[in-house]
């Protein structure tokens, strides 16, 4: 608990001092949440951590292949805002999308599904421990609908992009269905926190 | 449900050290301390122990079990934690007016008269007094519930792990303080147009706040809609929900306690008058 309140009273120090960090279009989360960290499978059938990410900034968003809008929509404004960039810059970001829907999404579909965008993009799912590990690290979570009678059923998720700089320190939130403008301009501040 | 999903609701949905040492202490302290008086023929009546145990276990459930998952998804549920951490959990603890049973449960020893020694000492005394000043305890009764209302520092609660530890926390331990300050049965130590004038001014200033998120047509707390919900809810609606949540039931809870300390009253006039 004293811990805690040392941590709080921390944190209501940054809140109120602002201290450098950049005028974001969404949520600054700086010092808010924890760095990115998990053990998940990548699209290519490796076991990876979230260091194997580092040295660039990360756009996190959790996900479904067969989302009908909000996941095609988003993973579209990313890369539309990534297109946006310099030419030097488009490869200078990851985007980590994250199925939590492992039942589905096995590798090769999360493969097949993030060739439909640029090369930044990478499918990563895991087992349910590893998923809701990440997920309560991030204070998200992510349910299932009742399946129908060919057994599909819906998938609710967090609608958040999370965005992290490149040591893997949490530094931005932002709603899904922000302008690509947007999106954009947060990827240059990321990118000029490197 | 089956007991695998029974045992399952009730495990925490993040397991908290400090949550079991304060619940199981309290809960081994009342059972040994009851123990005593009742070798000593001296049994606490039922009615305290049922109102104790209630409020122990009612805090336990919506701290550590799954219903705190449901409390970090859904802004109603959020308030429901908040109301019986704050309201009904605390008014029923300190209705019980367990203290000397708590006291009696602390096994003998240095660390029981080092802990009295040092819940005796000046410093200790002076910040409860000044917490207990009424002005004061009614601020900060109606205080925290705004302060963890204010949209960017509600958000910031439910990202951070250890600000939303210390937000619940404070809910529960500010509740205990001021339930403690209205219903203790001391007249002496607080007189009664303190505690009628303190429980009009919390009630009037809780349902501003509640009947403003009930009534607000924009969605205040994004948060639910960023981190995803619990189970797919309109957002107003669990908006309004959380609203009147904050703003009926504690008025209920003020307007029980006014009961409470009037009945106090006329018996007391009763029993003068018997003397």
């Amino acid at each position: 608990m004293v811990r805690a309140l040392c941590v709080a009273s921390v944190l209501f120090l940054l809140a109120g001092c602002g201290g450098t960090s950049p005028d974001w279009n969404g949520r600054d989360v700086t010092g808010v949440l924890p760095d990115l960290r998990f053990e998940l499978t990548e699209e290519s059938e490796r076991d990876v951590t979230a260091s194997r990410y580092e040295g660039k900034p990360a756009l996190v968003f959790f996900g479904w292949t067969n989302c009908p809008d909000v996941c095609p929509g988003t993973l579209r404004s990313i890369d539309k805002a990534i297109q946006s960039l310099p030419d030097g810059q488009q490869d200078e970001v990851n985007v980590l999308f994250i199925s939590v829907d492992p039942e589905r999404d096995t590798p090769r579909q999360l493969r097949s599904y993030t060739d439909g965008f640029g090369p930044q993009f990478i499918g990563l799912t895991g087992s349910q421990s590893q998923l809701s590990s990440l997920t309560k690290r991030l204070r998200a979570t992510y349910g299932y609908g009742d399946s129908d009678e060919e057994g599909n059923y819906e998938v609710s998720h967090s609608m958040a992009i999370y965005g992290f700089d490149a040591d893997g320190q949490a530094r931005v939130m932002l709603e899904s269905n922000r302008p690509t403008e947007d999106i954009a301009e947060d990827i240059e501040r990321l990118l000029s926190l490197s | 449900m089956s007991w695998e999903g029974w045992l399952n609701a009730l495990l925490p949905y993040e397991w908290s050290l400090l949550a079991i040492v304060f619940y199981v202490g309290l809960a081994v302290l009342y059972w040994r301390g009851a123990a005593v008086y009742r070798r000593q023929g001296e049994a606490p009546a039922r009615w305290r122990s049922c109102v104790f145990w209630t409020g122990l276990v009612l805090g336990y459930v919506v701290m550590h079990t799954q219903f705190d998952y449901y409390a970090q998804f859904m802004f109603f549920m959020h308030r429901i934690q908040h109301l019986v951490l704050h309201h009904v959990a605390a008014f029923l603890i300190v209705l019980a007016n367990p203290w000397q049973i708590l006291a009696a449960g602390f096994p003998p020893g240095r660390v029981k008269q080092q802990l009295a020694r040092w819940l005796a000492s000046s410093p200790i005394q002076y910040l409860y007094r000044g917490l207990q000043y009424p002005p004061v305890a009614g601020f900060l009764f109606v205080g925290l519930v705004y302060l963890w209302l204010i949209p960017d520092v509600h958000f910031r609660a439910m990202l951070s792990h250890p600000l939303y530890l210390v937000m619940n926390w404070s809910m529960l331990l500010d509740g205990l303080l001021f339930w403690w300050l209205i219903l203790d049965p001391r007249p002496q130590a607080l007189r009664l147009a303190w505690r009628l004038v303190l429980l009009w001014f919390v009630t009037v200033l809780q349902l501003v706040v509640g009947a403003y998120i009930a009534l607000s047509r924009s969605e205040l707390y994004d948060i639910y809609a960023l981190c995803g919900r619990a189970w797919p809810i309109d957002p107003q609606q669990d908006q309004v929900l959380g609203g009147i949540l904050t703003w009926v039931p504690p008025g209920m809870m003020s307007a029980l306690a006014v009961l409470l300390l009037i009945r106090r009253v006329m018996r007391n006039q009763v029993s003068s008058v018997a003397g």
